[in-house]
């Protein structure tokens, strides 16, 4: 007997529920700090702030050049060291939306090069001031164009979820684990886990692919 | 400076989990190459077979998370009956999942391969294992050497999975340290540090690559990168 129906089906509400509140939940607060940091991150580098800028720029390449499953583990491990405690959910979060908003950042860049040179003469001859132009003018169109490219990043994001299952986050993967261990049996699990990623990355793919040539034509 | 000082019987250890590290990533990364341009060439055959069977066994690997296809080889494969050891299983897991993403830069960079160049092979009657071997690959390759190095990061920053799966890499080491010894912040930089350092070197090694197959065929060879410039090429956008 390879496949145990009867078990598939018990433990399949279970893993259900642990995807829904905590790799789901993981991957959207975990985006929207990407997105709102990763902008931050851009606009600094943008206007060139003195000091800031340059400290970006290394942060950036240092969290890029990192793995994810280390600044989980230093920021999970080191903080309350220094008397910082927060859930491991929050820490979770906390690295996957820092990682990731240093790729986010490079995807703004790439769209902020890409609103025409026209747009922001016009708007310098018109004395329009800066603040009106970044909210009016260049990030509306730049938003617009990276939109497919940060959707991909949320997907990897998504995907890397269970990276929390190893600072004690019961997610998908950390519950197949401990359902798997529980009942001596890992096939139905750990393939059901597998099933819940594929059916939840791929159409999300698909479509963020479609947007993808849309936008470039 | 106690760190320091009570670090001394550890490097040995860490040396050992740095060599794991560096194995690990090298051989995941030569078996998901052969995979890559398997899987790559196969989506740009003529038939429509390998095409689907390319197609699906991509989106498979895809879209299941490599988190996932690791634990599955690890804690499944011995309950179907097969047993392998952990450095064979996650050079399978990285192999095929990196090799998955790695299709689509073979896909990309031969498509990329100008028409022309092609219709001149079919003018001159070439056979297609020839137009192939000759005239599309060489000019192929050098396009997959930016893409390939952002992978093979990509594959050096997930190489930490595998202390989950008992082997000893640089993660292992670091945990092991923290445990026994408590300083958390020392080793945990420590450990940053030297995943920056592999970086680092892998990006230097993909650019001198890049250098050298650009002059093979004749084209102008890359800006050389100062030594605080060389993250220009790290891009990670394949994921």
């Amino acid at each position: 007997m390879i496949w145990n129906w009867e078990y598939a089906a018990d433990i399949l509400p279970v893993l259900l529920e642990h995807f829904v509140r905590y790799s789901l939940v993981a991957t959207l607060l975990g985006s929207v700090l990407a997105a709102v940091l990763g902008l931050v991150f851009a606009i600094v580098r943008y206007v060139r702030v003195p000091v800031l800028a340059p400290l970006t720029t290394g942060f950036i390449e240092f969290v890029r050049s990192t793995p994810l499953l280390v600044q989980l583990f230093f920021l999970f491990y080191v903080l309350p060291g220094f008397g910082i405690t927060m859930s491991p959910l929050v820490t979770g979060v906390l690295a996957l939306g820092v990682h990731y908003a240093c790729y986010y950042a490079e995807v703004y860049r790439a769209g902020i090069d890409g609103v025409p040179k026209g747009q922001w003469e016009a708007t310098t001859a018109l004395s329009i001031p800066a603040r009106y132009t970044w909210q009016n003018i260049v990030l509306p169109q730049a938003l617009r164009r990276v939109l497919p490219a940060l959707g991909n990043y949320a997907v990897s994001m998504f995907k890397e979820t269970p990276f929390l299952a190893l600072i004690t986050v019961p997610e998908l993967v950390q519950t197949a684990s401990s359902l798997g261990s529980r009942n001596f049996r890992y096939i139905e699990p750990f393939t059901i886990a597998g099933l819940i990623f594929l059916l939840a990355s791929y159409p999300t793919a698909l479509a963020l692919r479609k947007m993808e040539n849309r936008l470039g034509q | 400076m106690d760190a320091l000082a009570d670090f001394g019987p550890w490097v040995e250890a860490l040396l050992q989990g740095i060599w794991l590290t560096v194995l690990v990533t090298a051989v995941s990364a030569a078996c998901a190459l052969v995979v890559a341009f398997v899987l790559g060439l196969m989506a740009g055959a003529p038939g429509r077979l390998p095409r689907t069977l390319s197609r699906i066994v991509v989106e498979f690997f895809r879209g299941t998370s490599l988190f996932v296809q690791l634990y599955w080889l690890y804690f499944v494969l011995p309950q179907l009956g097969y047993r392998l050891d952990a450095f064979a299983i996650a050079v399978l897991a990285f192999a095929m999942n990196f090799g998955a993403y790695g299709s689509e830069v073979v896909r990309g960079a031969v498509n990329a391969v100008p028409k022309p160049q092609r219709e001149a092979t079919i003018a001159l009657n070439m056979t297609p294992y020839q137009r192939m071997r000759l005239v599309i690959l060489p000019q192929a390759v050098v396009g997959m050497i930016p893409p390939f190095g952002n992978l093979l990061i990509q594959l050096l920053k997930s190489t930490p999975l595998v202390f989950t799966i008992t082997l000893v890499d640089v993660m292992a080491v670091t945990k092991s340290y923290r445990d026994s010894e408590g300083n958390t912040f020392f080793i945990f930089t420590l450990a940053l540090g030297i995943y920056f350092v592999l970086a680092y070197l892998t990006t230097l090694l993909m650019s001198a690559l890049e250098r050298r197959a650009k002059a093979r065929i004749g084209q102008p060879a890359p800006p050389r990168r100062g030594l605080l410039s060389w993250t220009a090429g790290v891009q990670g956008e394949v994921r």
